[in-house]
Parts: structure tokens; sequence; C-alpha cells
């Protein structure tokens, strides 16, 4: 077995990255993110990558936006208020078809909001942030290992299909320690011919660029990308199933929220109650299919956010509003503990006379 | 026999501009400073947005695109990703580079980024149908300073090679026009050695140039370069601002 190290979820996604071949790195501070850039202020140098703290979000993504374009892979890492700002830039990079990976370590909002965990940042992600029709390629940690894992799978997909991956991470799964293992095969980024690296006076020039001012020509590029976008939902949806056999109490939940909810399942189970997770991996695509299959024996599924209530829409539309779908929630840097979560899985279990 | 010729990092299509546009000349020699050098098979140009957005379409080196005000950003990551090799260029106007995209200009020089910028100062946005700009002078009437810029209400005009003069970082900063055939040459001048500065890794180059805008400024070709030279140029002064190598330093002559 691998040896394993002991590291906070904000650092082991700056390590995968390296690992990865990320060797260009741009952020600006902000919590509960800033383990990622401390990190790399202190790696880069040494294996002879670029760690540059810019002027502001704008300008880091940006950065991003030009690494990328020259065909390297490349990250920025944020929290909530800063991956907004970032939001212009995440468009342009969509529009372009340019592969880079964002982290959004969430914390409450709106507004400057405050620094504690959250998930409220759930409709900006999986819904692209900026202007346009785009989608990112959204990865949803639940461990520290996650965060390693995740992040050398978001540099992946995001070569693969050219389009941006974002870690849709917390401040809880940021700050935490946990043992990671970083005993990956990773896949070496694929020759970028279409990259601005100079013509070498050998080709014609490449052009990077959203811009299309005849309609058509425009329409005709959305188009295109919407089917590269289907063949992702198609191949890289991606759910954990905990317990679900026979569940007939389906809740959901990533990230954090679904630690507290695993243990509020098993917890059920011991009860008596026949409760399941699912937990999204990817959350966009949506694994649909997995919510498909639950309705087999599902009576009544359970949405656990750390936000108002956004995943819970996907959730809906993924079972066609079939059964009654309720949302189990706490905001602002608050987190339901197991107790809260179990207590909604009981009430469930009454309505539905199991 | 010497052949006036398209320059060879310029291609043969051709141009969007309005008819006495300077953008035109300027174009040409940013081409003629890629040929002379021999660079145009490494360099990335930045376009930005405004009037000179398809330059994209007009250069033969690799392009980009970059959001608006964004180039100075977009070309230090480019710059970043292959130092050595890469010689990387921003395009931009005034909205883009002295408005929405100051940040991003102040701090590209503040870092003496190793790129070079083409600054078009045409005090005026040209590509929305001629809205007051950072650079339009004091009573200058555009459809957004309808009875001339207030600069009670407004401000004044940010001029950029002062400005950026006072940071330690750029290398070069060089104020020129294009409207008589001496200041097309001289602009060149600043131009190759913008460039040049690059390839010698002496760092942030910028060379405003003074252009005009018939169309938006509602004159003739030909009064628009006039205008030029009496109302634009006495505002924003040619010259060297600084030109670290050469000891032209702001600040630095004794009392």
């Amino acid at each position: 077995m691998a040896e394993k190290v002991l590291m906070k979820g904000n650092e082991a996604i700056a390590e995968a990255a390296i690992l990865a071949g990320c060797r260009h790195y741009f952020g600006y501070p902000i919590t509960p993110q800033t383990e990622i850039a401390a990190y790399m202020a202190k790696r880069m140098p040494k294996i002879g990558g670029t760690f540059l703290q810019a002027e502001s979000e704008i300008a880091a993504i940006n950065m991003v936006y030009g690494v990328s374009s020259a065909g390297k892979r490349v990250m920025t890492s944020s929290s909530s208020p800063g991956i907004s700002l970032k939001g212009e830039g995440i468009s342009y990079l969509a529009g372009a078809d340019l592969p880079a990976l964002v982290v959004n370590c969430q914390r409450g909002g709106p507004g400057l909001g405050g620094i504690q965990p959250s998930q409220s940042d759930y409709f900006q992600a999986t819904r692209g942030g900026g202007h346009g029709d785009y989608h990112m390629i959204v990865l949803a940690p639940d461990s520290v290992q996650e965060m390693a894992q995740l992040t050398i799978k978001g540099f992946e997909l995001a070569d693969e299909y050219r389009m941006t991956s974002m870690i849709l991470a917390d401040g809880t799964i940021g700050q935490m320690m946990e043992p990671v293992s970083f005993d990956f095969e990773i896949k070496e980024a694929p020759e970028k011919p279409w990259a601005t690296t100079g013509t070498g006076m050998k080709r014609p020039h490449n052009i990077i660029n959203s811009l299309y001012l005849k309609p058509e020509k425009l329409e005709e590029t959305n188009i295109a990308r919407y089917e590269k976008y289907a063949v992702v939902e198609e191949k890289e949806a991606l759910a954990e199933e905990y317990m679900m056999d026979g569940a007939e109490i389906v809740l959901a939940a990533f990230g954090i929220a679904a630690r507290v909810t695993k243990n509020a399942v098993k917890a059920a189970r011991a009860e008596g109650i026949k409760a399941g997770l699912i937990r999204p991996v990817t959350l966009w695509p949506f694994p649909k299919a997995y919510f498909e299959k639950a309705l087999g024996t599902a009576k009544e599924m359970i949405s656990i956010e750390l936000s108002m209530g956004q995943m819970i829409e996907d959730v809906r539309l993924a079972t066609q509003c079939r059964i009654p779908v309720s949302l189990t929630k706490r905001v602002g840097g608050m987190i339901p503990s197991v107790e809260e979560v179990l207590c909604a899985i009981r009430k469930a279990a009454e309505r539905i006379g199991d | 026999m010497v052949v006036f010729d398209r320059p060879h990092a310029l291609l043969d299509v051709p141009f969007h501009y309005c008819p006495g546009c300077t953008h035109g000349i300027i174009h040409r020699l940013v081409a003629e400073a890629i040929d002379e050098l021999g660079i145009e098979g490494r360099t990335v140009g930045i376009a930005p947005v405004g009037c000179s957005v398809m330059a994209y379409d007009y250069f033969g080196c690799d392009m980009i695109e970059a959001a608006h005000g964004r180039a100075p950003a977009v070309a230090t990551g480019v710059k970043r990703s292959d130092p050595d090799h890469l010689i990387v260029f921003t395009y931009q106007g005034d909205g883009d580079l002295a408005s929405i995209g100051t940040a991003e200009t102040v701090h590209a020089a503040a870092r003496n980024e190793n790129i070079t910028i083409i600054f078009i100062n045409n005090a005026i946005y040209g590509m929305t149908g001629g809205q007051m700009a950072p650079t339009s002078l004091p009573g200058q009437v555009t459809q957004t300073s309808p009875y001339g810029r207030d600069v009670k209400a407004c401000g004044y005009p940010v001029k950029i090679c002062e400005m950026l003069s006072q940071l330690e970082g750029p290398e070069y900063l060089a104020r020129v026009a294009v409207n008589t055939v001496p200041h097309v040459r001289a602009a060149k001048k600043a131009i190759k050695k913008a460039f040049q500065n690059q390839i010698d890794g002496k760092g942030f180059s910028l060379v405003e140039v003074i252009s005009s805008c018939p169309t938006n400024w509602g004159m003739t070709p030909e009064k628009a370069l006039q205008w030029v030279e009496e109302a634009m140029i006495p505002y924003y002064p040619l010259g060297v601002y600084k030109d670290r190598s050469a000891g032209i330093i702001p600040g630095a002559k004794e009392a």
C-alpha cells in the first residue's frame, strides 16, 4: 500500500496539481483557500514553475487564460466572492474552448458573506457562472484524498474536452487534515496543435478567440459546444452509492454534507429504516442515471445541503418530480448535525409508513 | 531596387478600419518591427476589445483575443508559459488600457513584466460609436459628453506614460504620434525598441501612440491629423518618459 501523508485538503489540491504537471498557478489571497497559494509559492520556484500572486482575481483568471492559450496545464483557486470576479474570465475560457482548473473552496454568501464553509455556489458552478451558454465540469470532493484525486481528474478532463474543470469544495474540506496517498496514474496532457506557441514560420497562425460577429457562425459554435457537452454528460457523470440496497428514503448530498449524511444513513439503517445516499461526485454533469435507478425502490428523497436549496432542483429534474423531494439544510457557515439529518430521515419514514 | 511591400507579419486581408484611421499605419509599424527583428515565428499578439478587436485576423503571428482590458494579464500568462522563447505583445486602445484595464496595466508595469504594449490613444471609444474615453480632452465633445468633457463632473484625462513613469518597474515608456512623416519615423523607432527590449530581457516596454479618429471626431482625415497636432500633442507631449537602460528616469534629476 502506498505511503500516506497527513495533509490539509487545500494542500492536497496543490500537491496533486503539481503531480498532474501543472507548473503555473495564479491566485489572490482569500480565506478559506489561501493554503493552496502558500503551498504553490513554496514549491513552484523549486521545480521551475510559476507562482504569481496576481493583482486581482480578474487578473489571475486572465493569466490562466494566457497560459492555457499557450497549451500548458494551469490553475487558479479562490473562494466564493473571488469566483464571482473570475466569472468573466471563465466565460471567455469557455468561449475559446480552453482547458483550465479552477478551485472554489466555498464560503457563505451572498456578498462578503462569511468565511465558514458553504455550498451556496452550486448554481453558479453548475450553470456556468458567467455570461453565455456554457458549462464547466464540476467535481465535488468529500475528503482530502478526493481533493487530490479529483484535482488530477479535473486536469485530465479539462484537456480531453477543452473545458474548464472546477473543484467545488468548501472551507471544511479545504481546512481539515486527513491521510492522503498520492499514488496516482496520471494521463499526460495531450498534444495541443491549436495552442498559440509561435508559428515557427511553419504553419498558418493559430487564433484563440471567443468573438464571432456573424450570428450564424456564433450559433454554430454554440451548438457544436453543446454536442461536446452531451458526450461529457453521457460519459463522465459520476456518483457514489452508499447503502442504496432497497433504499426507500434516498438522500442526496455532496462534499462535507455527504460526510454527515453517511453517518445519518448508517444510524437510520441501524434503526431499521431503509435509507440510502447518492453522493454526486460530478455536479455537472449531474449523475441523473443514479437517481433514475433509485426510483425503483425510492418513495421519498431528501437533499441535504449547505445552501437554501440548490442541488434539490437537479434532484427533482433527475427524478422528474415523480416522488416527493424535501430539503434539509444549514447555511451561513453552519453544518447540519448527524442528528438533524437523522431526524429528517425519521420524519420521512413516518410519512411513507415504513 | 527598394520595393515598398506589405510586411510579412501582416496578412494579405482587407482591414475593417474607417477611412483616415491611423490604426493601419500603426499595424504596419508593428509588423515591420517584427519582420526586421526576425521574430514572427515566436511572437504571440494579444488583441483588445475595441476598434482593433479583430487585429487577430491581421497579424500573421499567433494571436489571442482577450477580454476587455485584460490583455496585460493574458500576456503575462503567455510570457510566463515560455519566457525564454516567446515574444509577447498587446495592442490596446485607450478605453481598454486606460479605463477598464487600468489595474492590469499598472501591475504588469510594476512587475516589469517582460512584454511589449502598443497603446493606441485616440481620445475616444471608436468601436461603440464615439463615447468619452479616459483620455478625452477637457471640453471634448463626444456622444456621452455632448456639452464637452466637463472636468468638474467627469474628471481629467489619464496620462498613462506620466503615471507609469512614477513606478520603479517599467523599463521603457514612450509617447509617439503618426500624424506626420517625421512622427511616423520616430514611432517606428520606439516600437522597434519596445520589442528589442523584450528580446534583450529588459522588461516592460510601452509605446503610447497618439492616433486619430476622423469618424467619431467628426472631421476629415486631414483635419483629424491637424487636431492631433494642435490639440492632442500639446496635452499629451511626445517623448521618452522612461528608459532605464539609457538612464532616463523621472525624478532622478538633481534639484
